[in-house]
């Protein structure tokens, strides 16, 4: 049962997560697929930054930011939200961590649409957000949802920047690869590899769905 | 009246035009590398000229002195290429409806009987062959109501028995619809078939025609 309910809490945040990031994850990508802006190359490395720090280091970043005498967390606090040990702050470390994923899959994918289109409609009307909604981002939807894939599939396994600022509160913040962690710990051996088999699954699932949208938009270009 | 006084410069090649033109089919005629595309893009707002001034009407699209450069969007000029570039992922209705403008004269089936689209307006672009396409890139462009229609080339791509087929279709822009044109070609029977009056463009700059 408490399988069922980690792998459940997982799932659900990791689908916030994605969800919550892809709008600015696709603004982002959009905007870097444009060619160089002023700050541009710095935008990306931040961005991207995270998939190449240690997690526990991204992690504590956000706790300084977050943490109640945080700078933002601060804030918040004033208003009476409270992020750090509570689901919201295993979403946002998630949303984190997959970021640089959804960012540059989406890019690479705008950066394949012909400009032509966009040109073209352009011309015939259609404002740069028109153009982006009915031109760009459906000539580039397999790369997009590839793109979301990645990031749920990268927040599935996050497991360091969520122990920095969520922990492991069973059936609060104990995802997938905390519990393994906890359990393996703890000697409950058959636990852990039980959710070791889930996660795996589950990864693989995810990327062969992304592979698959990625083949098959291949194939009909 | 569509007003053309304008420089633009990339790298080395330099384009200048002073031309006033009036309604009518205005042919762009001269060798690969003359300016033909350049000066369309100017006139479409994909390319950005470096001074000068650019108007359609009592409309200005661009004016360099004036800190003034309208967004493609807002230009009102349809824009036929080389390549039809419809839309991949709509239909052919869809793509024909893209640019409509509310509270615009011309109906859908004025234009799509005019260019004679009707029968395929369900169909998938990649049903479509390479002439049908240009006719619907063209009744894609009109349903938009345009101030200005500019074609480039918009025949290349189509085989002479094909081409002969679709001149008709462009003189009735013309004459139906009183739409000035501009028409880029480099192809000499096209443009003396077509054009009310004719720009020779050479690296860069109209010339006087040689006999």
């Amino acid at each position: 049962m408490e399988l069922w309910t980690i792998t459940l809490l997982t799932v659900g945040m990791a689908a916030i997560a994605t969800l919550v990031m892809l709008p600015p994850g696709l603004l982002l990508a959009w905007a870097l697929s444009r060619g160089r802006f002023r700050g541009s190359v710095l935008l990306e490395t931040f961005v991207s930054l995270p998939l190449v720090m240690p997690p526990v280091a991204t992690g504590l970043i956000l706790l300084m930011l977050l943490a109640p005498r945080g700078v933002l967390g601060g804030f918040l606090a004033t208003l009476g939200i409270e992020i750090v040990f509570t689901w919201k702050a295993v979403v946002i470390a998630m949303a984190v961590m997959g970021l640089p994923l959804l960012v540059r899959t989406a890019r690479a994918g705008f950066e394949q649409v012909d400009r032509r289109y966009e040109q073209v409609a352009s011309t015939l009307g259609a404002n740069p957000f028109r153009v982006f909604l009915t031109v760009t981002l459906p000539l580039a939807l397999p790369s997009v949802m590839a793109a979301a894939v990645l990031c749920f599939a990268r927040a599935i396994g996050e497991f360091g920047a969520t122990m920095m600022i969520a922990g492991s509160i069973p059936g609060s913040t104990r995802t997938l690869a905390v519990a393994i962690y906890s359990f393996a710990e703890t000697g409950r051996d058959t636990q852990a590899a039980q959710l070791v088999l889930v996660s795996g699954a589950i990864a693989f699932a995810a990327l062969a769905l992304s592979n698959w949208i990625t083949a098959r938009s291949g194939l009909r270009a | 009246m569509i007003d053309l006084d304008f420089t633009l410069r990339q790298g080395p090649f330099r384009l200048e035009l002073h031309e006033q033109l009036e309604g009518g089919i205005t042919a762009l005629y001269g060798p690969s590398g003359s300016g033909k595309t350049t000066t369309l893009d100017a006139i479409a707002g994909i390319r950005r000229p470096s001074s000068g001034r650019i108007g359609v009407g009592d409309r200005v699209l661009f004016d360099a002195g004036r800190g003034i450069d309208l967004p493609p969007h807002t230009r009102r000029i349809g824009y036929v290429a080389q390549e039809p570039a419809l839309f991949p992922h709509m239909s052919v209705r869809r793509n024909v409806l893209y640019g409509r403008r509310p509270g615009q004269k011309l109906s859908l089936e004025a234009v799509a009987s005019m260019l004679e689209v009707g029968e395929f307006l369900d169909r998938r672009v990649p049903d479509l062959s390479g002439g049908e396409r240009q006719r619907v890139a063209l009744a894609r462009a009109l349903m938009s109501a345009p101030d200005v229609l500019l074609l480039d080339e918009p025949l290349a791509a189509v085989d002479v028995e094909r081409r002969r087929r679709i001149l008709p279709y462009l003189l009735r822009v013309r004459d139906d619809l009183g739409v000035p044109v501009i028409y880029v070609s480099h192809d000499r029977g096209e443009v003396d078939q077509l054009a009310d009056r004719i720009i020779v463009l050479d690296g860069g700059r109209a010339v006087p025609e040689r006999a």
